[in-house]
């Protein structure tokens, strides 16, 4: 129990008659890499800040390694390190500067950050700019930066808003390679997306829909609950056979790419009945296949059949 | 709308802030009903070159037509058949969603009457119910996005810039939006969009990938994912950080990426069995392995793979 890096137990939010987070329960091993996946609104930003030991929780209990938010929620603050979203670096000061700054607010004594800085700066190529102003580097290595400063008091866990959104791929890759190291040294990273080519990079996943965890398990295992099968439609005509299979009942979604479409279907039907559906309205086809479902599908249908449970 | 021969076309263009060189020499051309996706680092030119079509910045060097009219010497006739929704916040927050509409509509002389109806289209198409009659200030990215969108394509132009449309927005609201480019360009429009998101540049018709200024690739989703010379090959393994490591600076392994529980490795062309050449790398290692197969590249693979291979060579440390 003491080696897990959050567990959490019946945690909930509510603002006035909304609830933010409805009993959310977890446990996560420490080196782990967790994404909290879910659209606007789903209560990502919410459980970051409970876990965070910034926002009281209405009910339940969260200890984040081995500190718990609600009676120690300065404890928490400092075994935790955070990376939001939009970081604040100071422009006019160095990189060298930022990260001194960042470790004389953690009230690191001096003497037990330097290898740490060093040791930091090499893994993220920053060492021959330490001398350049932070509001003099690209946008990628101000994200490195800040990066390097929410690691500098050494935290047991990492939390990480939205890290890569708005970077360019090349960039994300080598963010994410200097990520990959840190579960090594025993840090445990929770990060919060709406993006599956994000969440497809972690570990283990926790799919958050209007307050609720829908699913938590590793991408495998979700992947393993996808009921319904996913098709690819190659046509000439392919609005048409979008329109129709739009309106098609056994049809939960469909989406258009360049030359086809990826059709999402209700459990139990597959490509005769897809078939047979465009040939009844005219539409030639010429390729139908099954393909592997994207986490997309996966979180969409878990989506639709929870959204479904609501309504009934 | 004045039926033109929508395309656009760009003729050894360049542009160069003193002698930083942003575009350098780039030539293609868009065909009318397409969704053309225009991809690239940071910094890479995009938005430079979409400055220059859009007729906000003067080319340097060569030339591009858009909608048939040169984009500098005609910029004011080309801003009437365009659309164009910024990357960042756009729209009046002290206004509604409908009165954002509403003005845009009208700011491109669309009669008052059309414009009640273009409202409905949109407010139906977006699914945007309830935000029309709130301030847009107080709205949430994917909210506010969807509106830009709307007053984007409020008075119907033939061609749409769209500058990375869906940054911020959740996998919801992304589906709804290329289900929406989809109708664009089937009615005609053509759609020029930016993304960092490589899972959404399959949903283009055409890719074009800029890099350090130029245009380094071109084609169809499926054609660049053909050209990519090497050969993909993931692996799954227990010890997935280890076979990582092994593989990283390993001969003919280009390039290695991690995802989660399994990983990419681009290898070089030259290797007749690639998957083997993997086996081989990993058992010297002693890292075992639960499979080896080779993939079809996603975008990404193609994407960084391209980068990669025209990185300068001058660019030694890594400033991304």
């Amino acid at each position: 129990m003491s080696d897990a890096a959050l567990d959490v137990r019946g945690l909930r939010k509510e603002f006035g008659p909304l609830v933010a987070c409805a009993d959310l329960s977890l446990e996560l091993a420490a080196g782990q890499i967790l994404g909290l996946v879910g659209p606007d609104g789903a209560g990502k930003t919410t459980v970051f800040r409970m876990l965070c030991g910034i926002l009281e929780p209405t009910a339940g209990s969260a200890l984040v390694a081995g500190h718990e938010v609600r009676r120690d929620p300065e404890g928490v603050k400092r075994v935790i390190g955070y990376l939001p979203q939009q970081f604040s670096l100071h422009r006019d000061l160095t990189i060298d500067e930022n990260i001194r700054y960042i470790a004389d607010l953690y009230c690191v004594p001096p003497g037990q950050w330097e290898a740490r800085r060093d040791e930091l700066l090499d893994i993220t190529y920053l060492t021959p700019f330490r001398r350049r102003l932070a509001g003099r580097l690209s946008g990628g290595m101000r994200q490195k930066l800040a990066l390097v400063c929410s690691l500098i008091h050494r935290p047991q866990v990492l939390f990480l808003d939205e890290p890569t959104t708005g970077v360019d791929p090349v960039s994300r890759r080598d963010f994410w390679k200097i990520l990959y190291d840190l579960p090594r040294q025993g840090v445990t990273i929770i990060i919060s997306t709406p993006y599956m080519d994000e969440a497809v990079r972690c570990n283990q996943l926790a799919f958050m829909f209007e307050g609720r965890l829908l699913a938590y398990d590793t991408p495998v295992g979700l992947r393993g609950r996808m009921t319904g099968k996913v098709l690819a439609v190659r046509c000439l005509a392919l609005r048409e056979a979008r329109l129709v299979l739009q309106r098609q009942p056994h049809v939960r979604s469909v989406e258009v790419f360049g030359d086809r479409l990826h059709v999402a279907l209700q459990p139990g039907v597959g490509v005769t009945e897809v078939r047979a559906a465009l040939h009844e309205a005219g539409v030639d086809c010429q390729h139908l296949e099954e393909i592997e479902p994207s986490l997309e599908d996966v979180f969409m249908a878990l989506t639709a059949s929870a959204t479904d449970g609501l309504r009934e | 709308m004045i039926a033109i021969p929508l395309a656009v076309e760009v003729d050894h263009l360049v542009r160069r802030f003193g002698d930083f060189v942003a575009v350098d020499d780039v030539s293609f051309t868009v065909n009318q009903g397409e969704v053309f996706g225009f991809l690239g680092p940071n910094g890479s030119g995009k938005s430079t070159t979409i400055r220059i079509l859009c007729g906000l910045l003067a080319p340097s060097g060569g030339h591009a037509v858009v909608a048939g009219l040169d984009v500098w010497r005609q910029a004011e006739g080309i801003r009437a058949q365009m659309g164009y929704m910024p990357q960042f916040f756009s729209l009046y927050g002290d206004l509604t969603g409908a009165e954002n509409i509403e003005f845009y509509a009208a700011m491109y002389s669309v009669p008052p009457a059309e414009i009640r109806r273009r409202l409905d289209f949109l407010a139906e198409r977006l699914e945007l119910g309830s935000v029309l009659n709130r301030l847009t200030r107080t709205l949430s990215t994917g909210w506010r996005q969807r509106l830009a969108l709307a007053t984007a394509i409020a008075h119907q132009p033939p061609l749409v810039f769209l500058d990375e449309p869906t940054s911020g927005v959740d996998p919801v609201t992304r589906r709804l939006f290329w289900d929406v480019i989809a109708d664009l360009a089937h009615d005609g429009a053509t759609v020029f969009v930016t993304t960092h998101v490589m899972d959404e540049a399959e949903h283009c018709t055409h890719l074009a990938m800029m890099h350090y200024g130029k245009l380094i690739a071109q084609g169809p989703p499926e054609q660049m994912r053909r050209d990519l010379v090497s050969s993909l090959v993931q692996v799954q393994s227990e010890r997935i950080w280890d076979a990582l490591q092994a593989l990283q600076g390993a001969p003919q392994i280009h390039e290695v990426a991690l995802f989660g529980e399994a990983l990419h490795a681009e290898v070089a062309a030259e290797v007749a069995d690639p998957e083997e050449r993997v086996r081989q790398v990993l058992a010297s290692a002693h890292v075992p392995v639960a499979s080896v197969q080779r993939v079809a590249p996603t975008m990404e693979d193609v994407f960084v793979s391209l980068a990669r291979r025209y990185e300068r060579p001058t660019t030694a440390g890594r400033d991304a």
